[in-house]
C-alpha cells in the first residue's frame, strides 16, 4: 500500500490528507482545502480507508480511532 | 485466417465514443485507477522509453502545457513499459538538466497490461515499447479522440490543446469545428437532417450560410 511506508509511517501526501480530515470532509472538500487534484485525493483516500485510518459515511470522510491516534503520533 | 476467426482473436482496442477500458496501475503518484479521474478530462499518453531524447522533449513540453490543461479541467497521465524507479530517476534527471518539474503521474507498465488494453504497442515498430499514443477521455470516461505517432516523431502540443478546446466547445455549444479551427473562430452548425430544416437554414438570420449544408456562426464571447 503506497500511502503507508514499510516502517508503518505515512507518505507525505497521506499525512497531509489525514491532517485535513481532523475535520470531516468530502473528497472535493479535501481537494479544495489542500489544492490537490481529484485523482490524487481519491486514490490516497481509498488506500487510507483500506488501511483502516479513514472511514466514509454518505460521501463524507473522517478519521477512525486508529486514524486519530496516527495523527496524534505524527510530528 | 477468415473474418470470423480474426474477430474472435483480435484484441478489443478502445473505440471513439465508447467507454475507456478501466485499469489499475502503479504510477509515480501511487496506485491509480481510471475511475480516480472521473469528473475530469484525461489525456492518457504513452512514450517508448525513459531516458530517450524524443520522449524527453515531449515530457518537457507536456509539463509546459500542464497549467493550461489544468485550467481547462484536464489531467495528464503518462505511460511507458518501464519501472517506477526508472520513471522517478528520469523525472529527477529532467528536473536537474532542464529545470522542468514533471507534475503529472506516469504509469510503470512493466507487464504491458495497460499498453495492451489500449493497443499502444505496434509490433511493426517495436514489440517491447509503446508507440506515441494519445487518448483523450472525457469526464464521463468515454474515449473522445485518439492520436498515434511513430517512435521517431515527437507530438505537437498545440494540436493537443487545440483538440481539447474543440471537444469542449462541441460539448458546450452543440457545434462542430472546421479544419484548423482555433478558439474565437467561427464554428460549424451541424447540417440539417430534413428538407424543411434545410430550407429554413438558408433563411436563418445571424449565421454565415454558404449553402443549406454549410453554415457557420460566431459563438458568444
Amino acid at each position: 500500500m503506497p500511502c503507508v511506508k514499510p516502517d508503518g509511517t505515512l507518505e507525505p501526501m497521506a499525512q497531509a490528507i489525514v491532517r485535513a480530515l481532523r475535520a470531516p470532509r468530502t473528497v472535493e472538500g479535501v481537494c479544495e482545502h489542500l489544492r490537490l487534484p481529484l485523482y490524487r485525493v481519491r486514490s490516497t483516500m481509498r488506500e487510507l480507508c483500506e488501511a483502516g485510518l479513514v472511514a466514509e459515511s454518505d460521501g463524507v470522510y473522517g478519521l477512525t480511532d486508529s486514524g486519530r491516534r496516527r495523527v496524534e503520533q505524527m510530528p | 485466417m477468415d473474418a470470423v476467426t480474426q474477430s474472435a482473436t483480435a484484441p478489443a482496442f478502445p473505440r471513439l465514443g465508447q467507454p475507456a477500458p478501466p485499469f489499475q496501475a502503479e504510477t509515480t503518484h501511487g496506485t491509480l485507477r481510471l475511475e480516480d479521474f472521473k469528473g475530469s478530462w484525461l489525456i492518457l499518453f504513452s512514450h517508448p522509453a525513459d531516458f530517450t531524447p524524443v520522449c524527453t522533449t515531449e515530457f518537457i513540453e507536456f509539463a509546459k502545457i500542464a497549467p493550461e490543461l489544468r485550467h481547462r479541467g484536464v489531467e495528464l497521465l503518462g505511460l511507458s513499459i518501464d519501472s517506477t524507479y526508472s520513471h522517478i530517476a528520469w523525472v529527477r534527471n529532467i528536473e536537474q538538466h532542464f529545470k522542468v518539474t514533471i507534475p503529472f503521474p506516469v504509469i510503470a507498465d512493466l507487464n504491458k497490461e495497460v499498453a495492451t488494453l489500449y493497443g499502444m504497442i505496434m509490433p511493426g515498430e517495436s514489440k517491447t515499447e509503446a508507440s506515441r499514443c494519445v487518448f483523450i477521455i472525457d469526464p464521463n470516461q468515454v474515449v473522445r479522440a485518439m492520436i498515434y505517432y511513430p517512435l521517431t516523431t515527437g507530438r505537437n502540443m498545440d494540436e493537443i490543446l487545440r483538440l481539447i478546446d474543440a471537444l469542449q466547445t462541441t460539448d458546450k455549444h452543440g457545434v462542430a469545428t472546421p479544419a484548423n479551427w482555433r478558439p474565437g473562430d467561427q464554428v460549424i452548425i451541424p447540417p440539417p437532417k430534413t428538407i424543411e430544416a434545410a430550407a429554413e437554414r438558408t433563411e436563418m438570420p445571424g449565421i454565415t450560410c454558404t449553402d443549406w449544408y454549410f453554415a457557420k456562426k460566431d459563438l458568444p464571447k
